[in-house]
């Protein structure tokens, strides 16, 4: 039976137990007793017995049962031919499989076809065994709930209950979800650093993946250069851009604009928010990229690179522009109007208050808004992808170019990939580093702009 | 009183979008006294405040008519600098707000504004004498350098006082100042109210008819944006000649 049809009659199954459960406690109601749950409560609480504990079933067997199904197919005669656990094993394994279920069309090897029919068969018995306990299981809990509806039953608050758990659950998916993929980054940059010692990849300053010493790996892949052009392009050249227009548009709007202006431009402040980033990567390698150049040759530098740091920096801090000046303008509303009055009062003129006293009073919130600011430039990917270059270099010259530490991620695991290779890995090497900064940074800021919250409450 | 009024008010109308907050409101504040303004509350005794100082200027929909003068010169006209005049009529607020940094530094910010301290000492010597007026500087001579929001509520307010005489004004607006302090530092309060009387004219908005009858020689009654009643304090208080002073004061509504 395929999965639609399970899941159609279970559904079903759901409705006609509600429907039941409602008419019985419709029945009960007749008096004018009040009862603390309404029918539709009863109905529910039967439903919610009649889906939930099959799915939960469900959930479990997809993780535990291709497992199950290996093992039976293991089991066979025939697969004493299968090589050693390992690399091979599992490939033959997984084309079998897919020969199974219809997704290959012809075998590399004679063993996976041979193996195939074994796998159907046990797929098809596992389906079946899926099939009965998730029916068995739906009419158990249905039966379970219906027994339940009597006129003092508090289906209101189980159900109440039931869906808090349902939410819980969906909420800890997420959570574990991260966790997982953390975990498998963890893990492959754990089999990276048993390949390339961690003082090479985190101290050294010669990075070319593409040709490496098989002997001495490490050798090429000091990743200092890729480190320093994120934080040239993301930390310093963006944030010259995004600080200053950032600040000075939030001072504009939360200071000086009046209301009608700031009704239709701080929308629009937030649209640019939304930008896709690609665009915002093309308008970089098209657009600025080459006037960036332009302007370097009229200036006399002549070997200018038409994939500059200054043009994907320039371009990554506009597109932080809005993010800087959305947070500033939190924190410079969350300043109470009690210290503008204040300075206003002792004569200050506008500009002097904002500059003495409410950028100050603003600055923990402000700066924390900033280090959320670099966080976001760093992992940004796509504009360096266009506008950056491929090669690392250790310059501070903004007209040189200079790639990042996620242009380098894209460039490993794009095109040929070996999975076990030192090169490949190294990609997971970095993204856990670029991950590691950007989760101290996050909770450096949200540290110091939540301590600066509870300092005006 | 020989001298003629330090403040004069004249038929002032002031509107907040298309609400009428004061109507016709004429008074005058006098040097060397305090003048009370009492009433219930959302009457306009604050908005009326604020007209003294221009501190309306900053809520875009407020609007002031009438005549307002300090030492006959009209505070609306103009060429009136609205920074000098704020210099000159210093405010006091309901709810203590020190900026955040230190209380030397508070206190500072008024004459540093103003260009008042030629160098670092006449600075020093500015910061000890406001400090000493607002009757804190011995409570604080040694942490100078703490924040100014480190005080207590009461220290708080008697730094903001500090800091408003720092510029050495000529009238000072208090609105509420102890609506949020305990007895002990209002006393406090009220204490300094007194000695800062025979330097400053000053105006007092209070809800509080003890605090009033306290520290004021003047009292001004508003209701519904009306001055109802203006005279002096013990008058409106042993003998009001409107009815709706006298209901207010023995407690009839508020
Ligand atoms: N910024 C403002 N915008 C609009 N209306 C205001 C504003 N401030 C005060 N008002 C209104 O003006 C009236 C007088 O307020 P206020 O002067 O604060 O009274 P009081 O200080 O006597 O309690 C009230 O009705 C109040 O709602
Ligand atoms: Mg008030």
């Amino acid at each position: 039976m395929s999965a639609l049809a399970l899941a159609l009659i279970v559904a079903g199954l759901a409705l006609i137990g509600w429907l039941v459960a409602r008419a019985r406690a419709a029945a009960f109601r007749n008096g004018s007793q009040r009862f603390s749950s309404l029918p539709g409560h009863h109905g529910w609480y039967v439903a919610l017995w009649v889906i939930v504990p099959p799915l939960a079933f469900l959930a479990i067997w997809s993780a535990v049962s291709p497992a199950l199904v290996t093992e039976a197919v293991v089991a066979q005669p025939a697969a004493a031919a299968l090589p050693p656990p390992g690399f091979d094993r599992a490939s033959i394994l997984s084309e079998a499989r897919a020969l199974a279920e219809g997704r290959a069309y012809g075998a590399f090897n004679d063993l996976s076809a041979r193996l195939a029919p074994f796998y159907a068969v046990a797929q098809a018995r596992y389906d079946w065994i899926a099939t009965a306990a998730a029916l068995l299981l739906a009419f158990a809990g249905g039966g379970f709930a219906f027994t339940h509806v009597r006129p003092d039953f508090r289906a209101r608050t189980r159900v109440e209950r039931i869906v808090m758990g349902l939410l819980l659950a969906a909420s800890l998916i997420a959570i574990l979800t991260t966790i997982g993929i953390v975990a498998s980054l963890l893990y492959e940059a754990a089999r990276f650093f048993r390949m390339v010692p961690i003082g090479d990849f985190l101290f050294g300053t010669h990075w070319s993946p593409q040709v490496l010493d098989a002997r001495d790996p490490g050798a090429n892949l000091g990743a200092v250069p890729l480190f320093w052009g994120t934080f040239f392009i993301g930390a310093v050249i963006a944030m010259a851009v995004a600080i200053p227009f950032g600040l000075m548009s939030a001072v504009y709007l939360t200071q000086y604009a009046a209301p009608s202006v700031r009704r239709w431009m701080k929308p629009i402040l937030e649209v640019l928010a939304g930008v896709p980033t690609v665009v915002y990567g093309y308008f970089a390698a098209l657009t600025v990229a080459p006037a960036v150049r332009d302007v370097a040759v009229s200036l006399g530098v002549t070997w200018a690179s038409s994939e500059s740091a200054l043009a994907a920096g320039l371009v990554m801090g506009v597109m932080i522009i809005p993010f800087v000046s959305s947070m500033a303008d939190d924190s410079l509303n969350a300043v109470p109007s009690a210290m503008r009055d204040g300075s206003l009062a002792m004569g200050a003129t506008s500009s002097e208050t904002i500059r003495k006293v409410m950028i100050p009073a603003a600055l923990p919130g402000v700066v924390g808004g900033v280090l959320l600011a670099i966080s976001r430039a760093i992992g940004e990917t796509m504009i360096v992808v266009m506008a950056a270059s491929g090669v690392a270099t250790l310059t501070a010259n903004p007209f040189a170019s200079a790639t990042t530490v996620t242009r380098q991620i894209v460039d490993l695991l794009t095109g040929e990939a070996e999975f076990d290779s030192p090169k490949t890995l190294a990609a997971f090497a970095l993204g856990l580093t670029l991950f590691i900064v950007t989760l101290l940074l996050n909770i450096v800021a949200l540290t110091v702009v939540k301590r600066y919250r509870e300092a005006y409450e | 009183m020989t001298d003629s009024p330090k403040m004069t008010a004249r038929h002032v109308n002031v509107h907040y979008g298309p609400k009428q907050a004061i109507a016709d409101v004429s008074i005058d504040i006098e040097q060397d006294r305090v003048v009370a303004f009492i009433g219930p509350s959302g009457c306009g005794k604050s908005t009326f405040l604020r007209t003294l100082n221009r501190m309306n200027d900053t809520v875009p929909s407020a609007r002031v008519e009438g005549d307002i003068r300090l030492d006959g010169q009209d505070i609306y006209a103009p060429e009136m600098d609205v920074v000098q005049l704020r210099a000159r009529v210093g405010m006091v607020f309901q709810k203590p707000n020190p900026f955040p940094k230190s209380i030397y530094e508070n206190v500072a910010y008024g004459p540093r504004i103003h260009g008042l301290a030629a160098s670092k000492a006449d600075l020093d010597a500015v910061v000890e004498r406001s400090l000493t007026r607002a009757g804190l500087w011995n409570e604080v001579k040694d942490r100078l350098s703490d924040s100014g929001t480190a005080l207590s509520g009461g220290q708080q307010q008697r730094l903001c006082i500090a800091r408003a005489i720092a510029v050495d004004p000529e009238v000072i607006l208090m609105d509420e100042p102890c609506s949020a302090l305990d007895p002990i530092a209002t006393a406090k309060i009220e204490e300094l109210i007194h000695e800062l009387r025979g330097r400053y004219a000053i105006a007092i908005v209070t809800h509080n008819m003890q605090q009033a009858a306290r520290v004021s020689q003047r009292t001004a009654f508003f209701h519904l944006g009306t001055l109802v009643e203006y005279g002096a304090t013990s008058d409106i208080f042993t003998n009001p000649r409107q009815e709706r002073t006298k209901d207010y004061i023995t407690g009839r509504y508020g």
